[in-house]
C-alpha cells in the first residue's frame, strides 16, 4: 500500500477549501456576536445555485458569483429573523439548514449528472509540473488561493483596522457599542451576509470544481464541521486554516485508505472526519481558560435597543 | 415608523395564535411556491391538507398513515422539548433514532428464530438503551469537557449513518437475502414484529408510547419539581444555579431522556412500518421532530397537535407527488418555511408593535 504524499497534500488542500471558506465566513459572523447554525443550509444553496449557473451559462465566474448570491440570499432570511424579529438564533439557524437542504434539493431536481465547464487553473502548465513544489503550490484552483488570501484578509481586518475593532466591539458588548453610536443591527446584518456569501462560495466550489456534479445533500455535514472549526480555532483566523487542513487531511487520507483496501472497516473510515472533529473539539473546549477567553462575549444574545 | 416594545409577560393570545397564523402564512407562501412549480396552488394545498383525511379515494389508506407518521415525530419531539426548554440543544435525534433501531433490531435478531413473547419487550429496552447511550456521548462531553452539545450531537448523526450502512450491508444483513443489503424482516416474524394494534387505525406500540410520553411530559412539566427546574434553568440559568439546580444533572437527564425516546422511536419504526434495517430506513424524523417541538411551543399538548399536522404534510406531500408530480423535496422546503414563519411570529408574543415615534421621556 503506497500513498503518495504529494498527491495527498494536493487532495488535502482541495478537500479543505469549501470548509475553509464557510468557516472563515462564520468566524466573522460570530465575531460580530451572532451564532448562525445555518452554515450547512447556506453551503448547499451555494452548491446548487453555483452548479445551475455553471451548467446554464458555461461560465465558472458566474457560477461562483451565483453560489455567493445563493448563500447570501438564504442568510438574509436569518438576518431578518434574528436582527429585526429578534428570534432565537439557535432555532433560526436550524430552520435555515432544514429549509436550505429542502430548497436546494428542489432547485436541483433536474440537474444531477449534467455537465459543467472545466475551470481553468491560474498557473501555466510548465510551472505546475515542477517536481513536488509544482503540484503542492501551483496546481490549485483560483478559488483555493482566494480562500487562503481571505483568511489573511480577515485576520488583517479584524486585528489591524478600525472596521475590525467595530465588529469585535459589537460582538463583545452590543449595548456598549450601541451607546457609542454604532449601528449594531446594520453591522451584524452585513456580517451575516458576508458569512452567507462565503459559505455559498464554498458550496459552489464543492459542486462545480471538486465533485463536478450536483448530488442532493452533497455537503454531507461540511457546514457543521465549519462551525466546529471556528470553536476549534478559538475564533482566530490562522487556526481556522490549520483546522481546515487537518480536516481535509483526514478526509483525503481516509478515501485513499478505502481505495487501498487495508483491514480497517469502511464504516470507521467513513466516520473518521466526523470523529476526529469531535475529538479535536473536546480537546480544545476542555481547556477552560482558552475557550472562555476568546469566545465573543455577546455571542448568541439578542440585541434590542431599549432607547 | 414601526417600533417594538418588550412585553413584561409574553402575550397568551399570540402564544396560541402565532402557530395558527404561521400555518396559514405557510399555506400562502407554499401556494406561491407550488404555483412557481407549475401546479394549481389551491389544488396542491387541498391535496396536502384535505384529501388525505376526507377524500373518498385516498382516506382509507391515508388516515391510518397519520398515526404511523405522527407517532415517531411526537415521541422524539417530546424528548427534545425537555432539553430545548432548559437551553440544552440535542439536535442529533436522527442519530439516536438510528442507533436505537440498530440495537433493538440486533437484540431481536440475536434470538432469531425464537418467537418468545419476551423478545419484543427486550427489543424496546435495547432501543431505549441504544438511543440513551448515543445521547450520553454529547451529554458527558458537555458536562466534563464543556464541549458544545449542538455540534457533537449533530456530527454523531453522520457517524450513526456510517454504522447503519455497515450494519445493513454487513453484520445485520439477512443471511438468506441472497446478498442484498438489509436485515431480516422483523415485521413479518412473530416475536419481533410491532403489529397494528387496532385494524385500520395505524395504531402500533410506538404510537401508544408517544401518547404515554405526552401525558408523562405534561405531568412532569406541570406537576413535578423537575419540570419546574427545567423551565427555571431555561429562563434564568443563574437564578437556577443559586437555587440549587445542578446544570450537569439537567444536561444528563434531558439529553438522556431525548436520546432514549428517539432510540425507542427508531426501534418501533424498524420493527413495524419500515420492517427491516436498510441503509436508508431513516427518513429524517429526527430532524423534522425539531420543527414539531417548536411548532408545538415545546408544550406536550401542542406537540401532539403539531406532530399530527406535520404527519399530514408528509402524507399530503406524498399524495401531491403522485397526483401533481410535485418534486419530493418541495414538501421539505414547505416544512422549513413553516418553521420560519413560526419563529418570525414569536416576535408578536414577546413584543408589542407600536406605530409612530417614541414619546420623549
Amino acid at each position: 500500500m503506497i500513498i503518495d504524499p504529494v498527491t495527498l497534500i494536493v487532495a488535502l488542500v482541495t478537500v479543505s477549501t469549501p470548509v475553509l471558506l464557510a468557516a472563515i465566513g462564520e468566524l466573522v459572523v460570530e465575531k460580530s456576536g451572532v451564532l448562525n447554525l445555518g452554515v450547512e443550509g447556506m453551503m448547499i444553496m451555494g452548491a446548487v445555485c453555483g452548479f445551475i449557473a455553471a451548467h446554464e451559462t458555461g461560465s465558472p465566474t458566474l457560477a461562483f458569483l451565483a453560489g455567493m448570491a445563493g448563500g447570501a440570499a438564504l442568510s438574509l432570511i436569518f438576518a431578518v429573523l434574528t436582527q429585526f424579529l429578534m428570534a432565537n438564533q439557535v432555532a433560526s439557524g436550524l430552520a435555515l439548514t432544514l429549509f436550505g437542504l429542502g430548497l436546494a434539493a428542489l432547485l436541483g431536481v433536474a440537474y444531477p449528472g449534467q455537465p459543467v465547464p472545466d475551470v481553468a487553473k491560474p498557473f501555466p502548465e510548465a510551472i505546475r509540473e515542477i517536481e513536488v513544489i509544482g503540484p503542492i503550490l501551483f496546481s490549485h484552483d483560483l478559488v483555493t488561493y482566494l480562500a487562503v488570501a481571505l483568511v489573511a484578509a480577515v485576520w488583517l481586518v479584524l486585528t489591524r483596522t478600525r472596521t475590525g475593532l467595530i465588529i469585535r466591539a459589537v460582538g463583545e458588548s452590543h449595548d456598549a457599542a450601541h451607546a457609542l453610536g454604532y449601528k449594531v443591527v446594520r453591522i451584524r446584518i452585513l456580517a451575516i451576509l458576508f458569512g452567507g456569501a462565503c459559505a455559498g462560495l464554498g458550496g459552489a466550489f464543492l459542486s462545480v470544481v471538486r465533485v463536478e456534479n450536483w448530488i442532493e445533500g452533497m455537503t454531507a455535514g461540511a457546514g457543521w464541521i465549519a462551525l466546529a472549526l471556528v470553536v476549534f480555532a478559538s475564533w482566530k483566523p490562522g487556526r481556522v486554516l490549520l483546522g481546515a487542513w487537518l480536516f481535509g487531511g483526514i478526509a483525503a487520507l481516509q478515501l485513499r485508505l478505502q481505495a487501498a483496501e487495508i483491514g480497517v472497516p469502511v464504516a470507521l473510515l467513513d466516520a473518521s472526519p466526523y470523529l476526529v472533529t469531535i475529538i479535536v473539539l473536546v480537546l480544545m473546549s476542555s481547556d477552560r481558560t482558552r475557550a472562555a477567553l476568546n469566545a465573543p462575549a455577546a455571542l448568541g444574545r439578542v440585541f434590542h435597543a431599549s432607547s | 415608523m414601526i417600533r417594538l416594545e418588550k412585553r413584561p409577560q409574553p402575550s397568551q393570545g399570540w402564544v396560541i395564535g402565532g402557530p395558527i397564523l404561521a400555518v396559514v402564512l405557510t399555506m400562502i407562501a407554499g401556494g406561491v411556491m407550488f404555483a412557481a412549480l407549475g401546479s394549481d396552488p389551491l389544488e396542491a394545498i387541498r391535496i396536502i391538507f384535505w384529501d388525505p383525511l376526507f377524500s373518498e379515494r385516498f382516506a382509507s389508506y391515508s388516515r391510518p398513515q397519520l398515526l404511523v407518521k405522527a407517532g415517531p415525530l411526537i415521541l422524539i419531539a417530546i424528548g427534545l422539548s425537555l432539553g430545548f426548554r432548559a437551553g440544552i440543544w440535542n439536535i442529533g435525534a436522527e442519530g439516536q433514532y438510528i442507533v436505537g433501531a440498530i440495537c433493538g433490531a440486533g437484540f431481536g435478531l440475536a434470538f432469531y428464530p425464537s418467537e418468545s413473547p419476551l423478545i419484543f419487550p427486550g427489543m424496546v429496552l435495547a432501543g431505549l438503551l441504544g438511543g440513551f447511550l448515543w445521547s450520553m456521548i454529547p451529554a458527558l462531553l458537555k458536562v466534563y469537557a464543556r464541549t458544545n452539545e449542538i455540534l457533537v450531537s449533530l456530527l454523531l448523526v453522520y457517524v450513526a449513518e456510517a454504522m447503519l450502512a455497515s450494519a445493513a450491508t454487513g453484520w445485520l444483513r439477512n443471511p438468506e437475502g441472497s446478498g442484498f443489503p438489509g436485515s431480516r424482516n422483523l415485521s413479518r416474524h412473530p416475536g419481533t414484529n410491532n403489529p397494528e394494534l387496532i385494524d385500520g387505525t395505524g395504531m402500533h406500540w410506538g404510537v401508544l408510547a408517544a401518547f404515554i410520553a405526552v401525558i408523562a411530559a405534561y405531568v412532569l412539566m406541570n406537576r413535578h419539581i423537575l419540570g419546574y427546574q427545567i423551565k427555571l434553568a431555561g429562563q434564568a440559568p443563574r437564578a437556577a444555579r443559586f437555587g440549587g439546580v445542578s446544570p450537569a444533572r439537567l444536561v444528563l437527564l434531558c439529553m438522556g431522556a431525548s436520546g432514549a425516546l428517539a432510540g425507542a422511536a427508531g426501534l418501533f419504526e424498524v420493527s413495524g412500518p419500515a420492517g427491516q434495517i436498510t441503509i436508508d430506513f431513516n427518513v429524517g424524523y429526527g430532524f423534522t421532530a425539531i420543527i414539531v417541538a417548536f411548532l408545538g411551543r415545546l408544550n406536550p399538548i401542542g406537540i401532539l397537535l403539531a406532530g399530527m399536522l406535520m404527519a399530514l404534510t408528509f402524507i399530503g406531500g406524498e399524495l401531491a407527488q403522485l397526483m401533481l408530480g410535485l418534486p419530493a423535496p418541495s414538501i421539505q422546503a414547505f416544512q422549513g418555511m413553516l418553521l420560519f414563519f413560526l419563529l418570525a411570529l414569536d416576535v408578536l408574543a414577546n413584543y408589542r408593535v407600536k406605530w409612530g415615534r417614541e414619546a420623549a421621556a
